[in-house]
């Protein structure tokens, strides 16, 4: 099992969770986030004071799927997260021992 | 002390229903009394009199319904003013942290005021007493009937009249708590605000408004100040004692280097417009009536604020390269802060004039002088009414216009525009005044409540916020 965690533009994020489902993917956890990479923030203005913004938001989305469904799940974010300019984003990928459905204690890739 | 409030509350209440049902009665009496048919001529003419007696009693009476009916709205606009509209403006403005500590401090004095209004300040502030502050015989709201006062307000209650000059009593000492927000200790705020009202807003109102007053201009002062609605009053003392507080209590923890921006443009934005709404009653209201002067005050009020949005607004725009929404509001307020004092003297074309001046001048006190001295009035409250709120006063001085209201009389000259060149000193007497009642009482309030309990919260607890600090909750439980 592997865990995806993309951060994504926020305003992307209708067709990336459109994307997954999809190519089948069950579940995912979706987190209001702020973050910058190499993207440069902004300046804001209050009142004539200047603040720099660099934490800008994003939503952080994390799914876990199957080794088979990796590839197929990491195009389809990429596919649909991508406007091509600076700031859309990253992808982790993690290893991931075990999952538990809480419900009823399955275990493994059944409990995706 | 809890007996007598309750029992003025009490026969108050009891004198308002004899009242209503005797005005019900004489009412039914005009309406059947016709002179009878057959009568003698003698008969017939006591008949006429009487109903022509009738009728005027009828026609002072419609008139003061008319006149009552605004001024109770007036009334309710201007404590809207206080809550929601300054604690939702200054609320936004702060860090999510100190929401609720400041929307409190801003409420704590609806309550508190309204209190001590009706057990001392009323008095103090518009009893019979010296040129500087009033006596202490309507205390406890003794005497404060339902009864107008001629020399106040000669169509209303006088309790309309005492009901209307608290919510001005309310908003005043909420105006200065945008200087010491996110680091004054509620407890001392509290201790603070009952002395300020005491000692500073209650004399202040006295010279201005109150009888006998030093600078009562509509009751034969010796120095007649024009302040229609409270621009020395309310403006120059609240924000003049703001920055007092301001460079008293020192700068919020890691000021300026820690970016400390307004959490909630979108609250202050409703707090604002329920701000410029409310001052139609603020303004328009200090006619205390609800004749053709309430129409002048309340179309110069809207002018000034417009103006005044459009011209904070264009200097930012150059100055910044944007327009922001912020800026805009800021404006506007700063307008309304400005025509204050002019509403009710001023034509509309000077009320444009006094807003555009007033949206440009606040902008630079808030952007350029704060950030040349360094000190932290952390929403402006100096910036914005206490500038504001002088220059207002003293453009009064030159703007004021006998047509608009010939206070000293039909055709006599008001303003330094109109040929009289005195009234612009007069104004500067008033401002001076208050400048100086603002600093030196707030300096020896603020002296004798650090001594007492301390006026500041502790560096921990200025850390956490003061909603959880002070208060033992949050605005904003994101969990739930």
């Amino acid at each position: 099992m592997q865990k995806i965690e993309a951060v994504i533009q926020p305003s992307k994020l209708d067709a990336v969770k459109d994307a997954l489902v999809e190519i089948g993917v069950e579940g995912m956890t979706i987190t209001e986030a702020r973050g910058h990479g190499r993207q440069k923030g902004h300046t804001e203005f209050y009142r004539g004071r200047e603040y720099s913004v660099d934490l800008l938001p994003k939503v952080k989305l994390e799914v876990v799927v199957t080794d088979a469904m990796l590839d197929k799940a990491v195009l389809a974010i990429t596919t649909a997260a991508r406007t091509g300019t600076i700031g859309d984003g990253k992808i982790f990928i993690s290893k991931i021992d075990e999952a538990i459905r809480i419900r009823n204690d399955e275990r493994g890739e059944t409990a995706l | 002390m809890r007996l007598p409030v309750a029992k003025v509350f009490l026969s108050l209440l009891f004198g308002l229903i004899v009242v209503g049902s005797v005005m019900g009665g004489s009412r039914m009496l005009a309406q059947t009394a016709a002179p009878a048919a057959g009568a003698s001529q003698a008969d017939r003419i006591a008949a006429l009199e009487k109903q022509n007696a009738d009728n005027a009693a009828l026609i002072a009476a419609a008139q003061t319904a008319g006149d009552n009916g605004w001024m109770l709205v007036s009334a309710a606009l201007v404590l809207m003013m206080s809550g929601p509209g300054l604690a939702l403006f200054y609320g936004g403005l702060v860090r999510k942290k100190n929401i609720l500590g400041t929307m409190m401090q801003t409420f704590a004095m609806m309550a508190v005021i309204t209190v001590l209004w009706a057990l001392v300040t009323y008095s103090l502030a518009f009893g019979e007493g010296n040129a500087f502050i009033g006596g202490l015989h309507n205390m406890f709201l003794n005497g404060v009937g339902l009864a107008p006062d001629p020399k106040y307000a000669a169509t209303i209650p006088l309790q309309t009249f005492m009901v209307y000059q608290l919510m001005f009593a309310i908003i005043t000492p909420a105006l200065i708590t945008g200087a010491f927000a996110e680091r004054m200790k509620f407890s001392a705020m509290l201790v603070f605000m009952v002395l300020w009202a005491l000692f500073v807003y209650s004399p202040m109102a006295h010279m201005v408004w109150g009888k006998g007053g030093l600078l009562n201009a509509a009751l034969g002062g010796r120095f007649p100040t024009l302040d229609f609605a409270g621009g020395t009053v309310v403006h120059v003392t609240s924000g003049v004692s703001a920055l007092v507080t301001a460079l008293y209590l020192g700068k919020r923890l890691g000021y300026p280097k820690v970016p400390m921006p307004p959490h909630s443009v979108v609250l202050s934005f409703i707090g604002a417009c329920l701000l410029w709404v409310g001052w139609f009653g603020f303004n328009a209201g200090s006619a205390l009536s609800s004749g053709t002067l309430a129409t002048s005050a309340f179309v110069a009020t809207h002018f000034g604020a417009a103006a005044a949005a459009i011209g904070w607004s264009v200097a930012e725009w150059i100055r910044q390269g944007k327009p922001s929404a912020l800026g805009a509001i800021s404006g506007a307020v700063a307008g309304l802060v400005a025509i204050t004092p002019a509403a009710g003297f001023v034509t509309p074309m000077s009320a444009l004039w006094i807003g555009l001046i007033a949206g440009v001048f606040c902008y630079f006190m808030v952007v350029k002088v704060k950030a040349a001295f360094g000190y932290d009035d952390s929403l402006d409250a100096f910036g914005v009414h206490g500038a504001g709120g002088t220059m207002g006063a003293i453009l009064t001085g030159i703007f004021a216009n006998s047509v608009i209201n010939p206070i000293f009389g039909a055709g006599k000259a008001t303003g330094l525009l109109e040929g009289n060149a005195h009234q612009l000193l007069n104004q500067i007497v008033g401002v001076a005044i208050a400048w100086s009642l603002s600093i030196v009482g707030t300096l020896i309030i603020l002296f004798i409540v650090d001594k007492l309990i301390g006026l500041r919260v502790s560096e921990d607890d200025e850390r956490e916020g003061l909603d959880l600090s002070q208060h033992g909750e949050e605005g904003y439980d994101w969990a739930h």
